[in-house]
């Protein structure tokens, strides 16, 4: 199996402590969590809902537990993970308050990443009157998971009136990071972050 | 690219004797005993390619291929074990055993008490998983096997297998529970006494000691049996099966009219034919007794703190039997005691038989955890 590294592992994997406890939302294949474990020595589970998944994770040697991110994370105690993570799959969730309020309950820190929707080319396009497609935002809009796209305006917004700590906050665009016009240049977005 | 899966074709049982005597939960011991058991594959070098299959409620050490001359007589697990089947034969040494108190050749009510010369009937002890975990764990010992790689089961073998993590958690690398349960729920128990109330007065009983009398409870194994099948399947899959189809439409009888009356009566007299009525007894009590967590105040996660192994628990979603909610107890307890586990809920409308099914996604995860985990 080989696994794939997608371009915000390795700021990931800088924000996770050395031997941390992680426990990775929407796993997939477990891709995320083998870096973890080669390059941080961090050990924990991944959730993960797809049967493709889950038999990916498997034979990855990840530790999978197949359930529905929607229904909660009932399965995990408070505070029980150092870092709880959700790498690109907040924008295909439907209940993002309560998931980001679960993550902060069994994690000390949550780690965030998705697609920026404030990229300039995907309101370019709106401007031209189309959904945005993109390498960041492959689907069109009729096979699209993604229900909640947001900007890093917007997520910052999110984080400042529920009073999160944002610990860190990298945007990137080509694995590359943005730090002139974020909103604008970056097309993916990961945050760290934590209760106030 | 491994070859096609095949069976593993004629096996032979074979039988231990341990004259050593066994201490049970109960209090009670058996002064000696014997265990059927049956292997496939071969043993490496260092003994570390073992996995023990444990049985549920009716089934034997007689897990996978056929004995000579008997085509018919494929075992019970025979879709999972084999050359390249999940588990694979041409990497693991596996391990079938009739538990004690069985009625398939293991020491049991059938067998001759030393004390009377007579069939033990009903006196003999009533066992539990830990003791057949014990039994198991004599038989091991004999084989030379210091670590399982695995030790895996479906139902109440997903006990046993639990029971070894923390009974021998140095002697196991792997626990497989596949539709298993931390304990039996209430409404499981009612099942179960039922099945031994239709059992136990059926005339042909005798207290337990029909064997003298050459008689067998039949009516009431029958009725024990078809209360068990009801619950092993799922409503919609016996919708799907049977549905409200009568044989030769409405006759204002009491015979079988309709399909699923014709199915459970076949159950329930096949079984009856070939299962004893005392094993029966004590194999539902086991199960009814099994519960890790009653000796630390119903504590799961502090019951299995002693485990070592890995674990993959696996599920059904139709199985309303040991349903996934219960497998996600286990889960959690493991969880919270930072074991490795992987849980898989497996969509499959065949009740608690699916762990005996061939479902893709099921097989296919236990292939890879295996070849992952015991590379």
């Amino acid at each position: 199996m080989t696994l794939v590294t997608r371009s915000d592992f390795s700021t990931i994997a800088g924000w996770v402590a050395p031997s941390a406890r992680v426990l990775d939302l929407g796993c997939g294949d477990g891709s995320l969590l083998a870096y973890l474990r080669e390059s941080r020595g961090a050990s924990g589970y991944g959730i993960e809902i797809d049967d493709a998944g889950v038999l990916a994770s498997i034979g990855n040697g990840i530790n999978v537990i197949q359930s529905n991110l929607e229904s909660g994370l009932a399965g995990f105690d408070d505070q029980s993970f150092d870092s709880v993570i959700l790498s690109q799959t907040l924008q295909a969730m439907r209940h993002i308050e309560e998931l980001v309020a679960e993550m902060l309950r069994v994690g000390r820190e949550a780690i965030v990443s998705f697609p920026n929707f404030g990229h300039w080319s995907h309101r370019l396009q709106v401007l031209n009157g189309r959904m945005p497609v993109s390498k960041s935002l492959p689907y069109e809009w009729y096979n699209t998971p993604n229900v909640h796209l947001c900007t890093v305006a917007d997520f910052d917004a999110f984080c400042a009136r529920r009073s999160f700590h944002v610990l860190e906050r990298v945007v990137l665009r080509d694995g590359r990071r943005v730090s002139m016009l974020p909103n604008f240049l970056g097309s993916l977005a990961i945050y760290r972050f934590r209760r106030s | 690219m491994s070859k096609a899966p095949r069976s593993v074709g004629i096996v032979e049982a074979q039988r231990a004797v341990f004259d050593e005597p066994l201490a049970l939960s109960s209090g009670a011991t058996l002064p000696q005993f014997e265990l059927m058991y049956e292997t496939y594959g071969r043993l490496n070098a260092d003994r570390s390619n073992a996995i023990l299959v444990c049985h549920a409620l009716n089934a034997s050490h007689h897990v996978a291929g056929v004995y000579a001359g008997r085509p018919d007589s494929e075992g019970w697990w025979d879709n999972m074990i084999g050359p390249g089947k999940p588990v694979d034969t041409e990497r693991f040494f596996v391990i079938g055993v009739n538990n004690i108190g069985s009625c398939f050749g293991s020491t049991g009510p059938m067998s001759v008490n030393p004390a009377t010369g007579q069939p033990w009937g009903s006196d003999f002890p009533i066992v539990t998983v830990e003791d057949w975990v014990d039994g198991q764990a004599r038989l091991a010992d004999r084989l030379g096997i210091e670590r399982f790689a695995a030790v895996m089961g479906g139902s109440l073998g997903g006990m046993q297998a639990l029971a070894w993590a923390t009974r021998y958690p140095d002697r196991i690398a792997n626990a497989l529970a596949i539709a298993a349960a931390p304990n039996l729920s209430a409404q499981n128990i009612a099942f179960n006494e039922v099945a031994r109330a239709a059992i136990m007065t059926d005339p042909d009983f005798h207290e337990g000691h029909f064997y003298a009398q050459g008689v067998k409870p039949v009516r009431g194994l029958r009725v024990a049996r078809m209360i068990g099948h009801i619950t092993y399947i799922s409503d919609e899959q016996m919708g799907e099966k049977f549905g409200r189809q009568l044989r030769e439409g409405i006759k204002y009888s009491f015979d079988p009219e309709f399909e699923i009356e014709s199915y459970l009566r076949y159950q329930g007299e096949k079984f009856s034919e070939y299962f004893d009525a005392n094993t029966y007894l004590r194999i539902t009590k086991a199960l009814d007794y099994f519960d890790p967590a009653r000796a630390t105040g119903g504590d799961l996660a502090k019951a299995l703190a002693p485990a070592k192994a890995r674990f993959l628990v696996i599920s059904f979603t139709t199985d309303w039997r040991f349903s996934p909610a219960r497998a996600r107890e286990i889960v959690k307890a493991l969880v919270d005691n930072r074991r490795d586990v992987s849980y898989a809920e497996i969509a499959a409308p065949f009740g608690h038989d699916a762990f005996l099914l061939d479902t893709p996604q099921y097989h296919a995860i236990v292939r890879s955890y295996l070849e992952r985990a015991v590379a």
